[in-house]
């Protein structure tokens, strides 16, 4: 792999750029890897590159329905924060924010992390006391945010409208190292890192199911024929009750669709991302100066990648009150996700029933800055073959034993 | 939008007049059940993609219950009937199984 550099573009600017090699390979499939993972979007590329980086294991395939990073990883509003309340979960969003600040150095490939802070509003009393809770958690934890008040969150957005009428800005939750990423480029550097490493990105290739014996996982049946393996990796978000039914057991988890909009780009107007969690709506400025926006999920069981309309008109109504200059705002795009909620609004990363599979799941609305420090989870997991370090609180198990990590009051809606 | 006739009203509502309160026919388990039957009634969900069997009220109306049969990617609606049904009615699971032919059949 030939490294980007300012020196490369120089150098190919000399061939008119017609010398750039491939970014990934497009091999065939082989017979038989060490391990395969399913789903080749940021988690489960994420997870194939740290089993490669932190424990050596490349004879791996990562196979993907459609294509790499075209499921949630292209969907979602890239938003990293890590202000989480409960501690397992502020570790592993904590871990996955400094592997973003470093990730376009590992990947030599740039990723455009901004650091550019992230405000979630207290627009209720509850809210303050919420989020003053999670500040004080944070602090305990190691994680720097800090509670402000509305004239701080006005000097850092003039743009917003604090005094209502419907929801008052009363203060905010400020991480100021949390921000945004570039998301296809996240999915892009570690597809590129891990094809240098020797894996197998099969593209275009559905799992029809999983061959099993004795309670072991042998390796999965795809519409490209049948792959054998020893661990698998099941890493699909919205799909993951699908898959997990194949694999022949059931999960805490419900599949919803979650919506997002982008305006036309206009001047820089924002530097920093907001979040209104009252109001089911948030907000930043991208590089290209679209605002994007991200609403609310469907309150019904879907999987059909686009949302409800009226959640739509609801997102962009509040936002409305909070930024009167939308109003005159056109809307150019809108999609949806496929998001997998768990019951206590945290992740999986877990063994499962079947011996030789582990699963990645139920990251709900938030699992875009979550991506490096789940694939080093799961990488750890899979690697190791127990429920250990940055995941070991992650398990299925947690839900029988009533362990919950209860994200569900902490992160409101938007997540 | 969804449009769903609620069965107990005859009323044909927008889905913003409606509420879902998630998968129908769940079995239920209180004091004295296993782990595994009150982990299931709790958390354990079909999250099929495809038919689906839900509930539903008819919160800006009638406000009472009732359970739709309905495709998770299609959204097309079989369905709906009474809420006081352990199991979907006959004539309905017939219904799904002449348009979809390659559904497994409803699962408790």
């Amino acid at each position: 792999m030939k490294r980007y550099s300012a020196f490369a573009i120089a150098k190919n600017a000399l061939s008119y750029h017609q010398g750039w090699e491939r970014a990934w390979a497009k091999p065939q499939m082989k017979k038989e890897y060490d391990a395969v993972i399913i789903g080749a979007g940021g988690h489960g590329l994420a997870t194939a590159f740290y089993l490669g980086k932190n424990y050596g294991i490349t004879n791996v395939a990562i196979i993907e329905k459609g294509w790499l990073g075209g499921g949630n990883t292209g969907r979602n509003t890239t938003i990293i924060r890590s202000n989480y309340l409960q501690d397992p979960s502020a570790a592993i969003y904590e871990k996955a924010r400094s592997l973003y600040e470093t990730m376009s150095q590992d990947l030599n490939y740039n990723v455009m992390f901004s650091p550019r802070g992230v405000m979630m509003l207290a627009q209720t009393e509850a809210e303050i006391r919420g989020y003053k809770r999670t500040a004080h958690a944070n602090k305990l934890q190691g994680v720097k945010t800090e509670y402000i008040g509305p004239q701080k969150v006005k000097a850092l957005c003039p743009i917003i409208e604090l005094s209502g009428p419907r929801y008052p800005v009363l203060g905010a939750l400020w991480q100021s190292r949390g921000g945004t990423a570039r998301h296809d480029a996240v999915a892009w550097g570690y597809a590129r890192a891990c094809s240098e490493m020797g894996m197998d990105i099969i593209q275009q290739c559905e799992v029809t199911g999983v061959m099993q014996s004795r309670g072991k996982v042998m390796g999965v049946q795809t519409s490209k024929g049948n792959v054998k393996c020893k661990k698998l990796g099941i890493v699909v978000a919205g799909n993951s009750g699908h898959l997990a039914e194949m694999a022949g057991f059931r999960l805490p988890l419900e599949s919803v669709a979650l919506q997002a909009l982008v305006s036309e780009p206009i001047k820089p107007c924002m530097d920093v991302v907001v979040m209104a969690n009252t109001v089911h709506g948030y907000m930043s400025q991208s590089d290209k100066g679209e605002m994007v926006i991200g609403g609310g999920t469907d309150g019904f069981n879907n999987y059909t990648q686009r949302g409800s309309f009226h959640h739509l008109e609801e997102t962009v109504r509040a936002l409305i009150e909070t930024f009167p200059m939308v109003s005159r705002l056109k809307m150019l795009r809108h999609w949806g996700g496929i998001v997998d909620v768990t019951g206590d609004r945290s992740p999986i990363i877990s063994k499962t029933p079947l011996s030789g599979c582990f699963i990645n799941c139920g990251w709900g609305t938030g699992g875009f800055k979550a991506i490096p420090g789940s694939g080093w989870a799961m990488a750890e997991l899979m690697a190791k073959d127990e429920q250990t370090g940055l995941g070991a609180q992650f398990g299925l198990n947690r839900f029988q034993e009533g362990r919950f990590i209860d994200e569900s009051v902490a992160a409101g809606v938007a997540h | 939008m969804l449009n769903l006739k609620c069965p107990n009203c005859e009323i044909t509502a927008d889905e913003t007049d409606l509420h879902c309160d998630g998968q129908a026919h769940i079995e239920r388990f209180g004091t004295g059940a296993s782990d595994d039957d009150l982990e299931t009634y709790l958390f354990m969900r079909h999250n099929p993609k495809g038919v689906h069997f839900e509930r539903w009220r008819h919160v800006f109306g009638c406000g009472k219950w009732f359970n739709v049969a309905r495709c998770t990617v299609t959204l097309e609606v079989f369905g709906t009937y009474s809420a006081q049904s352990l199991v979907p009615p006959k004539s309905l699971i017939n219904k799904i199984k002449k348009k979809r032919p390659e559904w497994e059949g409803f699962v408790k």
